[in-house]
């Protein structure tokens, strides 16, 4: 066991976000490090490596001030802990937890490990319940569903706050009025950007069903690492202990994972792809995996994660690494965005894993499936066409051709683009994917059964 | 025994040194700490010992304790494993849950199966026989599906001297005695095998059987066999999942092992939730009575990730030693290598290509080759397999990567997972021109004895049409289709309709998600029935315009989605219309 009481003065080494101590005994694995330096400021910092005589701490809110001469080190015994109340709601917190908002601090009703602890696979209730976002190339073609972990790919320059936030304000399980919460994480983004997501959520009355972390671009780096997993502990208890419907917006990842990247250089520890260290998917999937419903319990926890890709490249560790872990991605383009086209979401490289079973006759529509199916075809093959037409023009085309090019282009213009306060429901969504097929030859939709066609094919 | 006990001197994540450990073996199993957790040495040094332990480690320090086992990793092996749902290293999921509520916690811990529970044994070698290990002694009624054989542990050897009588007997009750020169051995229906060492077989058959797996464009194009292995490498969103939980769920083999291995946890919950509704073509029965999951979710702790693999295999060889056609799914292999990957890292080892420790590639061929036909352990001579499946996540997709290199070169079928073909839902989105299959001519006898005389013919046309029409699009893309002559443009209207409607399945659909074999056939054999026939009426002058607008392209296109029990009309009377439609057009020309 440690001993609370003894202050270490046997820093051996400051290095980045490390620092090396000297002499101590009964150090463990993960617990909380209070390092004070010469200029008498407390930072928190956690044990990374517990040796005989020897630990080596990651310290957080950054090492500047800190010596070899004067910090001093206690350490407290403990793994790192959140205080959690529903007073929380409607209050503004730091990456090291602590109120920033000038409220007065939380009176905790219970204390939580902040690293949690994974869910049982058995434990775990199967996502099918229909969140309608309003957003027709979401519900209609890569439906979201409560308990679904579903991350926006986009990159620097495009409208993902804007989309972020028209889904956290329209999101709705369609018949149901239950308690819901939103919990914000903010890593490294821009104090403007946490002013539009701040504001936002004050216009709609989101605010006070709200609880936001925020790590601003000048906050310390390595708070990032923590502030997640504090939103997610936060979420965590808001969602299986009262009941509520929690949707976590994280933003942005991309900045997370460079934190990540800084410690594990600072640790030299060897690089995987691009300098990531080679547990980041590990790391990653410990976040991510704290969506989901658990059987019995009335809350859940929806994630959209925010990542900006670098240079738009998928393949990029960041992106290509949290694909493996989601249920799937809302990929925007910088090709629709050009276009003018809000929300430039590129439908073909989108997907929703929970889809095929979040839909259909008591979910949304007995022809969601099919529907989707065919949107998703139809759009390929006219978009296909388009890269022929450049070559060969236009009058090449056969009639049936002419008609899948008419096709993505109206696609785009009347489907995927929608008002940033558009809020449409599932029919909506649906009625016009019929309108907008119905330009098509009827043999044509081949992905559609035959009893829908007859329904809801509209009458010339 | 008792050992001495070690002392803790560093913890770094999952990884704990140790010293006075003089005497431990490598493997063996250790409990870590003052909660005891699961621990594995993965080297030794002097008296030091390195150790993997199994559960997260945070509050362990240095002066703690480790306890040795004196015994190498081991799974619990009896009746009871069906239907059941373990973690890496074979814990009960749901007895966990029960213990320790919605979220794993450490230092929990469970039986495998169940040692209370009354199983009824039929005994069925007699006293005085002499048995060696693999025998059958006798059987439990597992599960509906199931009959469990109740053999001799491997390495034992002898006469039969005791056994009970029929009754019901706990896993752990004595049910049997057999001597030998060495003494007297008892056996009780449990058994435990180390999960690292394969369990031993008389020898390996070259594979024959097809593993029959409902998909189209697997069966018929890139078979697998019994005992076969193959490798699926895809990108996110390709579908390695999906197609994987699809094999669980119509593959013809008796028993299935399904090891989801750093995925996601609600892909678990799904195949929970879903398998005892879905009901097994071949019995009647529902799917979770022939299954066994092993679920080490991505947040699981990354040693028993590593650990994973080992038991579904292991698991799977015991259904196999008692004459079962095991299929074991292993979604993601990239995931067990990267936690190997993980480990060796933390133990400062010099790494290889990617970071990955330079033995990557012995032990994905080691794992690999535990598959295979096989003549059984047991004085009869039985045969059974186990055909591995193994999902691989290439980052970026870029399969030059170590895992899907080194992979490539062990296993016999490659299924190409395709993003663009994802990005067109061209589902399952397996490039047929990337993929292969070595096991084409070990499956033809099977296919043209159950099936049809020409399948393999017929398969080599689709084939050739197929790549033809590769060649096409190419030309295509510079002058358009217009520009090509009649014949070509008919070859990419044959083309497109075995591209679109038989490569594509809709596992969606509660039909066209299974499709017998004899389905497959006569879809196939229509599909290039069609292509001659448009051929054949272009070459009488009919244009392709009319053949483009032709009905019967409709009423192939839903071939797939005829119930599995009434196709063979309804294909008859496509296949008569498309004569009649063609005929008719050709008629005209004439006239």
């Amino acid at each position: 066991m440690t001993d609370k009481s003894i202050e270490y003065r046997t820093v051996r080494e400051v290095s980045g976000p490390l620092l090396v101590v000297e002499g101590v005994h009964g150090v463990t694995y993960g617990e909380v490090v209070k390092i004070k330096g010469g200029d008498g400021r407390e930072r928190l910092g956690q044990v990374l490596e517990a040796r005989e005589g020897l630990a080596i701490l990651q310290v957080f809110e950054g090492t500047t001030g800190l010596d070899t001469k004067n910090t001093s080190v206690r350490f407290t015994g403990e793994t790192m802990k959140i205080a959690l109340s529903t007073d929380m709601l409607g209050r503004v917190f730091s990456g090291s937890g602590k109120p920033i908002d000038g409220g007065p601090e939380i009176i905790p009703e219970v204390r939580r490990d902040i690293n949690g602890a994974p869910i049982n696979p058995a434990a775990r209730e199967f996502p099918r319940e229909f969140i309608q976002t309003g957003i027709s190339t979401i519900d209609g073609m890569n439906t979201l569903v409560r308990g679904q972990k579903l991350p926006i790919f986009s990159a620097s320059g495009l409208p993902h706050n804007e989309l972020a936030a028209q889904i956290a304000r329209q999101a709705k399980v369609l018949g149901e009025k239950e308690e819901f919460a939103v919990v914000f994480v903010a890593m490294g983004i821009t104090a403007e950007e946490a002013n539009f997501f701040r504001r936002d959520f004050e216009r709609t009355g989101a605010l006070e069903r709200s609880v936001l972390f925020l790590n601003l671009a000048d906050d310390p780096a390595i708070e990032r690492i923590i502030i997640p997993r504090m939103g997610l502990t936060t979420a965590e208890y808001l969602a299986f202990e009262k009941g509520m419907h929690v949707l976590v917006i994280l933003t942005d990842m991309t900045n997370y994972c460079e934190a990540l990247r800084e410690i594990a250089a600072a640790r030299q520890e060897v690089p995987g792809r691009r300098g990531y260290p080679g547990y980041m998917y590990t790391d990653l999937a410990n976040l991510y995996e704290r969506a989901g419903r658990i059987y019995g319990k009335k809350g859940t926890i929806t994630q959209i994660p925010i990542l900006t890709m670098p240079d738009d490249d998928m393949t990029h560790p960041i992106p290509d690494l949290t694909g493996y872990i989601t249920e799937g991605q809302i990929v925007l383009s910088r090709e629709l965005h050009r276009k003018g086209i809000y929300p430039p979401v590129t439908v073909g490289a989108c997907l929703s894993r929970l889809m095929q079973q979040g839909i259909g006759a008591e979910r949304t529509r007995e022809d969601h499936a099919d529907v989707a199916s065919q949107l998703y075809s139809a759009y390929a093959e006219g978009n296909d066409l388009r890269n022929l037409v450049a070559v060969v023009g236009e009058e090449a085309l056969t009639e049936r051709d002419k008609a899948f090019l008419r096709f993505s282009d109206i696609f785009e213009e009347r489907f995927v683009a929608q008002g940033k306060d558009e809020d449409r429901s599932i029919d909506e969504t649906l009625d016009l994917a019929w309108e907008l097929l119905a330009t098509l030859p009827k043999e044509e939709l081949k992905r559609i059964r035959k009893e829908w066609l007859d329904k809801y094919y509209p009458k010339k | 025994m008792e050992y001495e006990e070690g002392t803790i001197i560093r913890v770094a994540g999952p990884v704990v040194e140790a010293t006075n450990m003089k005497g431990a073996e490598i493997y063996e199993v250790v409990y870590v700490g003052k909660e005891g957790l699961i621990g594995e040495i993965i080297g030794l040094k002097g008296d030091r010992a390195t150790i993997q332990v199994y559960e997260e480690t945070s509050g362990i320090g240095p002066g703690e304790s480790v306890k040795r086992t004196g015994a190498p990793l081991s799974l619990t092996l009896g009746p009871g494993l069906i239907g059941q749902i373990y973690d890496g290293i074979q814990r009960p999921l749901p007895a966990i849950k029960d213990v320790a509520g919605d979220f794993i916690s450490r230092g929990v811990s469970a039986d495998p199966i169940d040692m209370d529970k009354k199983w009824h044994f039929v005994p069925v070698a007699s006293k005085g026989s002499k048995l060696t290990g693999g025998d059958v002694i006798g059987t439990v009624q597992e599960t509906e599906l199931i009959e469990h054989r109740v053999m001799v542990p491997p390495g034992i050897e002898g006469e039969l001297i005791e056994i009970v009588a029929e009754g019901d007997y706990t896993v752990k009750d004595t049910i049997a005695k057999v001597k030998s020169a060495e003494g007297e051995t008892e056996i009780a229906m449990l058994q435990k095998w180390p999960v690292r060492h394969g369990r031993p077989v008389k020898r390996f058959l070259p594979p024959e059987e097809p593993l029959i797996t409902g998909q189209r464009i697997l069966d018929t194009f890139f078979p697998i066999a019994k005992g076969g292995t193959a490798a699926i490498p895809g990108g996110f969103g390709t579908g390695k999942t999906v197609t994987q939980h699809q094999l669980a769920k119509w593959a013809d083999a008796d028993i299935v092992v399904y090891v989801g291995c750093g995925e996601r946890g609600n892909e678990m919950t799904e195949v929970l939730t879903e398998f005892p509704e879905l009901i097994d073509p071949r019995t009647g029965k529902p799917l979770m009575m022939r299954t066994i999951l092993i679920a080490n979710t991505s947040n699981m702790p990354v040693a028993a990730r590593e650990a994973s693999v080992y038991t579904g295999i292991t698991l799977a060889e015991y259904y196999r030693d008692m004459g079962y056609n095991v299929a074991l799914m292993a979604d993601s292999t990239s995931r067990w290598a990267e936690a190997m990957r993980e480990i060796s890292g933390r133990l400062e080892e010099m790494p290889g290509e990617e970071g990955y420790p330079a033995y990557l590639a012995s032990k994905l061929a080691a794992f690999y080759e535990r598959a295979g036909k096989a003549s059984i352990s047991g004085t009869e001579d039985r045969i059974s397999s186990i055909s591995v499946i193994g999902a691989v996540s290439p980052p970026g997709g870029d399969l030059s990567e170590p895992v899907t290199q080194n992979t490539l070169r062990i296993v016999k079928v490659f299924w190409a997972l395709d993003t663009a073909l994802k990005e067109r839902r061209h589902f399952p989105s397996i490039n047929w021109l990337r993929s292969y299959s070595l096991y084409l001519d070990d499956v033809k006898r099977w296919w043209s004895a159950n099936v049809a005389e020409d399948w393999f013919d017929l398969r080599k046309r689709a084939m050739a049409l197929l790549q033809k029409e590769a060649e096409l699009q190419e030309i295509v893309q510079l002058v358009g289709p217009d520009a090509l002559p009649p014949l070509e443009q008919a070859a990419l209207e044959g083309s497109r309709v075995i591209r679109e409607d038989f490569l594509q399945q809709n596992a969606f659909h509660e039909v066209d998600t299974y499709c017998p074999p004899k389905k497959q056939y006569l879809m196939l054999r229509i599909m290039l029935e069609f292509y001659d026939q448009i051929t054949d009426a272009i070459k009488k002058g009919v244009s392709i315009e009319k053949i483009r607008k032709l009905k019967s392209k409709t009423d192939i296109a839903r071939m797939a989605r005829v119930p599995n029990d009434e196709y063979e009309k309804a294909f008859a009377d496509i296949e008569m219309n498309m004569r009649k439609e063609i005929g008719s057009l050709v008629k005209e020309v004439k006239e």
